[in-house]
């Protein structure tokens, strides 16, 4: 063959192949069919436009409580516009608010732990509706906040509670707040700090459930007693009520005590258990003397107190646990399986009058599944949480499908699919946890976006999306980028929250707190010295603080204004002193003076010459 | 003495009827009860307070809207150009002026009972003195806050005199200023004097006539 034949055959072989190559392509990538891939779920745009604008000026219809996750904050979000009107911060510093700066909030934080893993926000509730006094948030250290909604700020942090190891399963109330119930998901030898090796992880470790009571009037938190539970992990709770009430339902998950990969060695057997406590009996339990105290907490032993636990299998792994309006269902997934499992609770209670049980996990009954369960309602893949709306509508996210199914009570059959964007966690439907749910809209809280937004880089937001579930067909209307992590929400109706706007003057007790520019000054007694200072526009007054090197310096801040959104802030530099006091309130911050001369001035923008609202700290050499 | 002055004063020492002395009764109750009612109400609108801030004018103090904030929101607001706080110590007219309305409900009940013309118009004259004064004293304050301004103000601004009636702009604010209803209930008693005076007066001239003939 000459030379110009080989380059001949070449380029005929070359474009064959290439041809091939075209045709072998499109043969293995076929278009994404409609409604999948990186378009996702998209929506009726004139429809979506109007069910959710909300013009300037106008309000809007709901509080959206979103948790924020390993952030440690609260979100909050206004329905339907989905904006975000406000951060709450919780188990982190927060300089925006000055939360964590300030004497008060630095103790409450505590210098231990400088960041929690908040995920379930629980309103207070009464009768089993929300009552709009208190927010309480869990997060994975143990610990367990109060939020208090007449303004928004965090009042308590209690914990990290003795014995419990891994608060994920919390912070779920009880109808009337009676309770606030957490869970440990990770087994550990008890009391915390013990030893116990990793292989008699069976036998050695424990699961623990705690109740906190809520004083009904302060709303203040107190360990009341704990339940010894296998080392399974405790995950999701949600309470009975009505039908159910003095029930709470904690799934869980490793029923095998496994140890290792969990993925793998977790996933063995087909079933897991949903945990029925009784905590009415337990709390009478307590009140009885019952139990050990084990860590400096009474721990009662259901295996030596029957008739406080019993076990209902589930599907394997499941995650929520949700309990219908009338609290005559539980509903319960695995999460790997592609239905979701509806318990009667009345069947419940003859099972266990009945002794109906098909084993027991160290001494804790485990109820026949066939004799509880009521249906197994066919949603899709990867039910993870329902949620409810009125007339017995429930709505169940599916992970792996990426969508939500909608379906009834009673009828067991799926009504509609939405697709969602995507992975879907937790669902908030408006007041969908409470009696009597409202229906109207429903936000499916996504762990991926997948860029459907401007790109920020690699770390993506997460995105929190509103459905119409105003009729039966459910629509897609606005996808949100919720600040991390949104692990679950609850949403309540505006008129339900009474936020005051200022702090009035009489409700003000603080020791150090002064109206008259008067009063403001310097006081010392030994090496201790108490400014008293006045914030209102545009003046910090005094403005210089004279101070000797080595004292121990408190400076209390009181903000006279009694205007709406007048706040003060008060920055000193160089010390890491970053106080914001709202109208009405005063804040002290106590630390140790250095020589020399800093700035202090007004951090929250307030009024036309709050540039010039400053002063100095005068530090002299001792 | 010329008969003018004479049939005048003659006049003057006549008893007064009926209805006068009602309208004079009246008058004398919407007097006291002017003391408990706004008698005029300054309204300020900005931007930033759409909700507007407002001040009620009694005769015995300011009262500033929304729970007496607003008072402290106006002062503040005035600090920076240097304005003296509106302060009730700092008006004389808060304890004289009710000192005044009581003792023109008590001219009015004197006329009712002692009936002559003379002290019909006495109080009438009285009531018109005073009305005239509170209104040039109320108008004079005005004058007097907007333009005695400390030399040292953050924000330096021309004299200026708040509108007694009516809309006036002022930098950001639209400023509304209306009588209340204590000034309408102090006309209504400047109306029924006047009826109650005119009633006695024709009264006298058909008596006088009678009397002549």
């Amino acid at each position: 063959m000459d030379k110009h034949r080989l380059a001949r055959v070449s380029t005929w072989l070359a474009i064959s192949a290439g041809a091939f190559l075209v045709l072998a392509y499109s043969a293995c990538s076929p278009s994404a069919p409609p409604g999948s891939g990186r378009a996702g779920g998209s929506s009726d745009a004139a429809i979506a436009a109007q069910r959710t604008y909300v013009a300037p000026g106008d309000l809007d219809e709901y509080y959206m409580f979103s948790s924020g996750g390993h952030s440690g904050n609260i979100y909050v979000y206004g329905l339907p516009s989905m904006r975000h009107l406000s951060t709450i911060p919780v188990f982190t510093p927060y300089p925006a608010t000055g939360y964590g700066f300030d004497d008060e909030s630095k103790a409450m934080l505590g210098d231990k732990l400088t960041w929690g893993d908040a995920h379930h926000p629980a309103l207070s509730e009464t009768g089993g509706d929300y009552d709009g006094r208190w927010l309480f948030i869990n997060e994975m250290n143990g610990r367990v906040a109060r939020i208090d909604l007449r303004d928004f700020k965090t009042k308590q942090i209690y914990g990290p509670v003795p014995n419990i190891s891994g608060n994920h399963g919390s912070s779920f109330l009880t109808p009337n707040t009676e309770y606030i119930m957490m869970a440990s998901r990770f087994s550990i030898p008890i009391p915390k700090g013990s030893y116990a090796p990793i292989d008699k992880y069976a036998t050695e470790y424990k699961g623990v459930i705690a109740a906190l009571k809520v004083d009904p009037q302060s709303g203040n938190m107190d360990l009341a007693f704990q339940i010894l539970m296998p080392p399974l992990d405790y995950d999701i709770g949600d309470s009975g009520k009505v039908a159910s009430d003095g029930w709470m339902f904690y799934t869980s998950y490793n029923s095998e005590r496994a140890t290792g990969p969990l993925e793998v060695t977790a996933s063995q057997r087909d079933r897991d258990y949903i945990a029925a406590v009784n905590w009415r009996a337990a709390a009478e339990a307590a009140a009885r003397g019952e139990g050990d105290m084990i860590g400096g907490v009474r721990v009662i032993d259901p295996a030596k107190v029957p008739g406080l636990v019993y076990l209902m299998p589930c599907g394997k792994s499941p995650h929520g646990v949700d309990v219908s309006p009338d609290g005559k269902y539980i509903i319960g997934s695995g999460k790997l399986q592609g239905v979701t499992t509806a318990f009667n609770f009345e069947k419940v209670q003859t099972a266990i009058r009945n002794k109906d049980f098909e084993g027991d996990e160290d001494g804790i009954p485990v109820l026949t599944y066939e004799s509880i369960k009521d249906a197994e309602v066919e949603v899709g893949l990867g039910p993870l949480h329902t949620q409810f709306g009125p007339d017995g509508m429930a709505y169940t996210s599916l992970f792996v499908d990426s969508a939500i199914a909608s379906w009834r009570i009673g009828e067991w059959k799926v009504i509609d699919k939405v697709p969602v964007s995507y992975a879907v966690g937790h669902l908030a439907a408006a007041e969908g946890d409470t009696v009597s749910p409202d229906g109207n809209f429903l936000v499916s809280l996504n762990k991926l976006s997948h860029g459907r937004h401007l790109s920020v880089g690699p770390s993506q937001p997460e995105s929190s999306q509103l459905i119409d579930i105003g009729e039966e067909k459910m629509k897609l209307l606005y996808d949100a980028f919720t600040e991390p992590e949104p692990h679950y929400a609850q949403i309540v109706k505006a008129d339900k929250i009474h936020p005051i706007e200022v702090y009035p003057k009489e409700e003000n007790t603080h020791p150090l707190a002064v109206w008259d520019l008067k009063d403001t000054g310097v006081t010392r007694v030994g090496n201790r010295v108490t400014a008293k200072v006045i914030a209102v526009r545009s003046t910090l007054t005094p403005t210089a603080i004279e101070v000797t090197e080595g004292d121990i310096v408190t400076i209390a801040v009181t903000n006279i204004e009694q205007t709406t959104d007048e706040l003060h802030g008060f920055a000193l530099l160089d010390y890491n002193i970053n106080l914001v006091v709202d109208p009405g309130e005063t804040k002290q911050v106590t630390f140790v003076a250095k020589m020399g001369v800093y700035p202090y001035y007004c951090t929250n923008f307030c009024s036309a010459l709050h540039q010039e609202m400053q002063g100095y700290l005068i530090v002299k050499p001792r | 003495m010329p008969p003018i002055l004479e049939r005048t004063a003659r006049r003057l020492h006549r008893p007064v009827g009926g209805w006068p002395r009602l309208c004079f009764l009246l008058a004398a109750i919407l007097v006291v009860t002017a003391h408990f009612l706004p008698l005029w109400n300054l309204t300020m609108f900005a931007p930033q307070y759409p909700d507007a801030l407002r001040l009620d004018i009694f005769d015995h103090a300011l009262v500033g809207g929304n729970g007496g904030q607003d008072l402290k929101e106006i002062n503040l607001l005035n600090h920076y150009i240097g304005m003296r706080d509106l302060a009730i110590e700092d008006f004389t007219e808060f304890q004289w002026m009710p000192f005044a309305l009581g003792g023109l409900a008590l001219l009015f009940v004197r006329a009712v009972v002692f009936g002559t013309l003379k002290e019909f118009v006495d109080a009438s004259v009285m009531f018109v003195y005073f009305g005239a004064f509170s209104l040039w004293s109320f108008g004079y304050k005005l004058y007097r806050y907007g333009h005695d301004l400390a030399p040292t103000a953050a924000v330096r601004v021309d004299g200026f005199t708040p509108p007694m009636f009516g809309h006036k702009a002022i930098a950001n604010f639209d400023v509304y200023s209306y009588p209340q209803a204590g000034t309408y209930a102090m006309l209504g008693a400047i109306l029924l004097v006047g009826t109650g005076l005119w009633m006695a007066w024709r009264a006298e001239d058909d008596v006088g006539t009678g009397v002549s003939t």
